[in-house]
């Protein structure tokens, strides 16, 4: 560099201070958790709720179905971490043996309902056909709420946890469905797609190469919405007894055992209470940062 | 020689879909009778105003979608009504380059494998290790480094995405390159680049371009001849100079004298159009264009012009031509025509 000639005379100004921050930005997982601290606080709490589900038999429970009459209804205490139900039941070890129906049926649920919508939108997107028939069958069901058409698909079987799945995932999947059709619709219409075309790549390939991989972002949002979903009608579905049989201790079966005594014992009720709403939270959390980090667009469309 | 490219009388007419049940209430004519030849090497630019149907010429020409009417004949072989699977060899004939560079690449594939697509799909090479070799001499081709091969297309510029875009269209080796607008959406330092990038390709492998555009300053940079469309037709066709130095249609000589003159102090007399561009769902009866045209008069309004030769390569769909050589105002030259025919003449 040559220095520059300054005329006598002329003011020059001085230096400019390094007016940017310095650059500490980081990078990689804990950069992205930084980032989206809904990620991190949502995804935090999830993890917690799986390791309670996951650990449940070591972490200082008793068996949650062993009865102990003359133990009923004890205050949370030292013995009782959190009271016990109505037949001597540690409300406690029930609680964290709940956390495990709750989880499965919402991984299974949206699991399942995304695996399913999945094929059935890519379906009716591509095949203009099958798509008005398609689309008018998911219509149908779209107009009944979830939570009725899951109690009405349990009055025709047996409760059990896997009928639960089941009946949850006919009720979602018309939802998922939508969402995956106009995703395929509209990508469809991508220039990419035109210039794969006529690169010659085929129908299968074009679905497999160009379409999947594209629905897989807003999918996976909707997917964490749809856990969310079901762990609510999962415990409702307990909750009136349409659900999970009551032997298995499930957040919906605790809360319907310790409605009738709500009023003096209110402890049975608000712990699997408290439970839920924080791992639906957690859930929705985690939905809406991988939503805001994925494509901030998507806030409008779901 | 025949020419690498015909197509005949083609029509493509998109449905209405209206009332309670869906039904057909109308049809929308975006392209209504376009015929045209490209020879190869050549560069046809399709000219006109937005929604006149360039680009649905240019992806019927694709067989982007079916047609309604007319004849593609792509090397000397139909492909109008030719089934998915029958066309799909063939497609290597003829690529694409569209407009927007950020949607026309697959935000979920690397260059390599955008490259690799069309290569493995007209089975031109199989191995590996070809493949990379031949995606390497594409990213040569198009002057991007061959290292940017594992990189997303996000993290190109647009001008960058452009030249994967060319990379692409090369891969299958075609003789015909469909450039849907593909310099319009880039800056002007970048338009240039891409510009000549597609003349020395041309240069260099004798391609065949039909360049669809509004530019009319890019289009008189790069073409040979020029197909000018309004409403779904073509309303004139001739070779660059003729159609820049004497154009034969009222609608060319507006559109030219909207190009501003790269000329200190020249004032021309521009022709300004008057009201909009008609529906093409309801096209106005006659000429297409009566219904805007400073020299229209009745037989405008009643019969439809046919395209027909006015001088050597130089066809022209208006009635004036029938009129005496001294009532027809095309005719005359004014200033701006005398000025580009000059500046053509010594360039």
């Amino acid at each position: 560099m040559s220095a520059i000639m300054i005329p006598a005379g002329l003011a020059v100004a001085k230096p400019m201070p390094d007016v940017l921050p310095p650059v500490n930005a980081r990078r990689g997982f804990i950069g992205y958790l930084r980032r989206y601290p809904t990620i991190a606080i949502g995804g935090g709490l999830l993890v917690v709720m799986l390791f309670v589900a996951v650990f449940a038999p070591f972490l200082w429970t008793k068996d949650p179905t062993s009865l102990a009459p003359a133990l009923r209804t004890r205050e949370p205490g030292a013995e009782f971490w959190f009271g016990s139900d109505m037949l001597g039941r540690d409300v406690y070890s029930r609680v964290l043996y709940g956390a495990r129906v709750s989880l499965l049926v919402g991984f299974s649920v949206a699991f399942f309902a995304s695996a399913i919508g999945l094929a059935i939108g890519l379906f009716a997107g591509f095949i203009r056909l099958a798509d008005s028939i398609v689309m008018r069958v998911m219509d149908g069901m779209m107009s009944i709420p979830p939570i009725l058409l899951a109690i009405a698909l349990m009055a025709l079987t047996r409760g059990s946890v896997q009928n639960v799945i089941l009946a949850i995932t006919i009720a979602e999947i018309p939802r998922v469905t939508r969402l995956v059709r106009g995703v395929v619709l509209s990508l469809r219409e991508q220039p990419y797609v035109d210039a794969a075309v006529a690169s010659g790549t085929g129908t299968v390939m074009i679905m497999w190469r160009h379409i999947l991989p594209n629905t897989l972002a807003p999918l996976t949002v909707q997917a964490t919405y749809i856990c969310a979903a079901a762990m609510i009608t999962e415990a409702i579905l307990s909750f009136i007894g349409a659900g999970t049989p009551p032997i298995i201790p499930s957040w919906g079966n605790i809360m319907a055992e310790g409605r009738a005594l709500w009023q003096v014992k209110p402890y049975i009720v608000f712990f699997p209470a408290v439970f839920l709403s924080i791992t639906v939270l957690a859930v929705n959390l985690l939905g809406d940062g991988l939503r805001d980090s994925i494509d901030p667009r998507l806030a409008k469309k779901l | 020689m025949n020419p690498i490219l015909q197509v005949s009388d083609l029509k493509k007419h998109f449905p209405v879909k209206g009332g309670l049940f869906g039904t057909t209430v109308g049809q929308v004519y975006a392209v209504d009778g376009v015929s045209f030849e490209i020879n190869r090497g050549e560069t046809l630019s399709l000219v006109g105003e937005s929604g006149c149907g360039k680009s649905t010429v240019g992806k019927a020409v694709l067989r982007l979608f079916p047609l309604t009417a007319g004849q593609v004949v792509l090397d000397g072989k139909r492909i109008d009504d030719m089934s998915a699977g029958e066309l799909r060899p063939l497609r290597r004939k003829i690529q694409v380059v569209f407009q927007d560079p950020f949607s026309s690449l697959n935000p979920r594939m690397k260059v390599r494998d955008i490259l690799a697509e069309p290569i493995t799909n007209f089975g031109i090479a199989t191995a590996k290790d070809d493949i990379d070799r031949r995606v390497g001499e594409l990213m040569d081709k198009v002057r991007l480094p061959r290292d940017a091969v594992n990189r997303w297309p996000h993290e190109f510029s647009g001008g960058q995405r452009q030249r994967i875009c060319i990379a692409r269209a090369l891969a299958a080796d075609p003789d015909v390159i469909v450039c849907d607008e593909a310099v319009s959406a880039l800056d002007v330092s970048v338009k240039a680049q891409i510009v000549n990038l597609l003349q020395d390709l041309q240069a260099e492998l004798g391609l065949a371009m039909l360049f669809i555009s509004h530019d009319l300053a890019i289009v008189e940079h790069m073409t040979h001849r020029v197909a000018v469309m309004y409403l779904g037709k073509i309303v004139e066709v001739a070779d660059k100079r003729d159609l820049f130095g004497a154009p034969r249609h009222p609608y060319t000589e507006a559109l030219l004298s909207a190009v501003p003159v790269m000329e200190p102090g020249a004032q021309f007399q521009r022709i300004i159009l008057k009201g909009d561009v008609p529906s093409p769902i309801r096209p106005p009866p006659g000429c297409r264009f009566h219904t805007r045209c400073p020299y229209a008069f009745e037989r405008c309004r009643k019969e439809e012009p046919k395209l027909v030769a006015t001088g050597s390569n130089h066809l022209a769909a208006c009635h004036l031509h029938d009129l005496p050589e001294a009532e027809n105002p095309l005719l005359k030259t004014t200033g701006a025509t005398a000025f580009r025919a000059a500046q053509l003449g010594a360039a």
